[in-house]
């Protein structure tokens, strides 16, 4: 049996268990936890170590999706999860811009960590507050080769639309490296 | 779609730059304990602004740009009170008072100075509404933004600096072991006395400054301050040290390309299908 992973990352609160929830067959394992900081009390719970979805794609290959702690003081915890995966997805709440910032510097030392694939999720795109795609393209500083793609969380089709699109960037990479030996 | 968030999370730098790059047309208003500025941008420039706490009207930008005298004003705000910016301005230029390039460049130089205060706003509520232009009545101009970016940005440079210094604030501080300056000798802010009475290598800058209630920009200055003075030294909390796992990737060193993208291509169709 063969496992192959990917990483969902962004800050707190951008909406990594939900996505992962959206298409994971298991009940996402997740480690959540009150959340003890009153500057975070936008929500009760929080993930601390990491959230754990799985997709099986036949008998012999399984998917699995990690969910990144959201809260900077568990990113000791990055590192460790970005060891092997394919192509790692950045979640942002695109209607809470002080997010952005963090967003970018997650979104940096993941591709630190490993020079794989990723795209860009612009969740919670359906708020009437959400930030438009291009206005957030231009305020976390993306390249333009880099996807960044409208997404609803808790809709199981964006978020296979999305890693599809991620998949596909990856299937690019090796097209390249093919063409390159 | 409006635009809103905090400057304190997305700085007025960024923000310009995002309506010059977008070359947007609306409306921006800033807010911050009694403050309220609106900016309007044309094209992504600067076309009109105005702040709350100001009169904004044509004879008050004139008469503290000396372009007329207090006496002149008086007899303005007389015999005009009933005419809008606009109308003021053509009656000056008819009337032979003034040039057009001259109030052109008077409110172009007011518009201005009241973006530039925003520089000196490390937080406060902003709000841009696309698409709402400058009231009909004002006189407008056309500021390209680029130069107001650098000059904000240049502003940014000290957060930097700081930030280069401090790179991160979850690092504690300990007193040197030999101080270079005897610390009953320094004449500390009460702020600065206050950080001091938590310097311990258990307390992380950002609990101090939680504690103390200072922002992060006074932390990284009054911690930068100890810094210069020989007073402190920053070190590593014990729960910060970070395990060094080698990055690998399992499709890097486990199979061929041709193998990885029939995986990859079986991964997509499991999705799609999912």
């Amino acid at each position: 049996m063969q496992t192959v992973k990917m990483v969902i990352t962004g800050p707190f609160d951008a909406g990594k268990t939900a996505f992962i929830s959206s298409v994971s067959e298991i009940d996402v394992v997740s480690t959540e936890r009150k959340i003890s900081s009153d500057a975070e009390k936008i929500k009760e719970t929080t993930t601390v170590a990491m959230d754990f979805g799985r997709i099986t794609i036949d008998d012999e290959l399984i998917l699995y999706l990690f969910g990144t702690p959201g809260q900077k003081r568990f990113d000791f915890m990055w590192e460790i999860l970005s060891e092997g995966m394919l192509g790692f997805v950045v979640v942002i709440d695109s209607s809470r811009p002080e997010t952005f910032r963090e967003a970018r510097s997650i979104l940096e030392t993941f591709r630190a960590y490993a020079p794989t694939p990723y795209v860009v999720a612009a969740n919670k795109q359906d708020l009437q507050d959400s930030w438009a795609i291009d206005d957030l393209r231009i305020a976390l500083r993306l390249d333009p080769k880099i996807k960044l793609l409208p997404c609803i969380a808790i809709d199981r089709e964006f978020v296979k639309n999305t890693l599809l699109e991620l998949l596909y960037c990856i299937l690019d990479e090796i097209d390249l490296e093919i063409k390159e030996k | 779609m409006a635009l809103k968030g905090n400057l304190s999370n997305f700085t007025i730098t960024q923000l310009l730059n995002l309506i010059n790059l977008a070359k947007k047309n609306g409306s921006l208003i800033l807010e911050r304990s009694g403050d309220k500025i609106e900016i309007y941008f044309k094209n992504g420039k600067l076309a009109y602004s105005k702040d709350q706490k100001r009169d904004n009207s044509l004879i008050n930008i004139l008469f503290y740009s000396k372009l007329i005298t207090s006496n002149q004003k008086k007899i303005f705000t007389q015999n005009a009170a009933s005419m809008t910016d606009k109308e003021l301005g053509l009656l000056l230029i008819n009337a032979d008072y003034l040039h057009q390039e001259e109030i052109i460049t008077c409110v172009q130089t007011y518009y201005m100075s009241i973006l530039k205060q925003l520089f000196t706003w490390n937080d406060g509520v902003f709000r841009f509404d696309t698409d709402i232009l400058p009231p009909n009545d004002k006189i407008t101009v056309s500021v390209n933004l680029e130069n107001m970016i650098l000059e904000s940005s240049r502003r940014m440079q000290e957060w930097e600096k700081l930030n280069d210094e401090i790179p991160s604030l979850e690092m504690a501080l300990k007193f040197v072991d030999r101080p270079t300056t005897n610390i009953r000798s320094l004449k500390l802010s009460s702020k600065e006395w206050r950080v001091i009475s938590y310097v311990n290598p258990k307390n992380s800058i950002q609990q101090i400054a939680h504690t103390t209630h200072l922002s992060e920009l006074e932390i990284r200055r009054i911690v930068y301050g100890f810094l210069q003075a020989g007073i402190v030294e920053l070190i590593r909390p014990t729960s910060m040290k970070h395990l060094s796992y080698e990055s690998s990737r399992i499709r890097a060193h486990q199979t061929s390309p041709e193998q990885q993208k029939s995986l990859i291509n079986k991964i997509i169709d499991r999705i799609r299908s999912h």
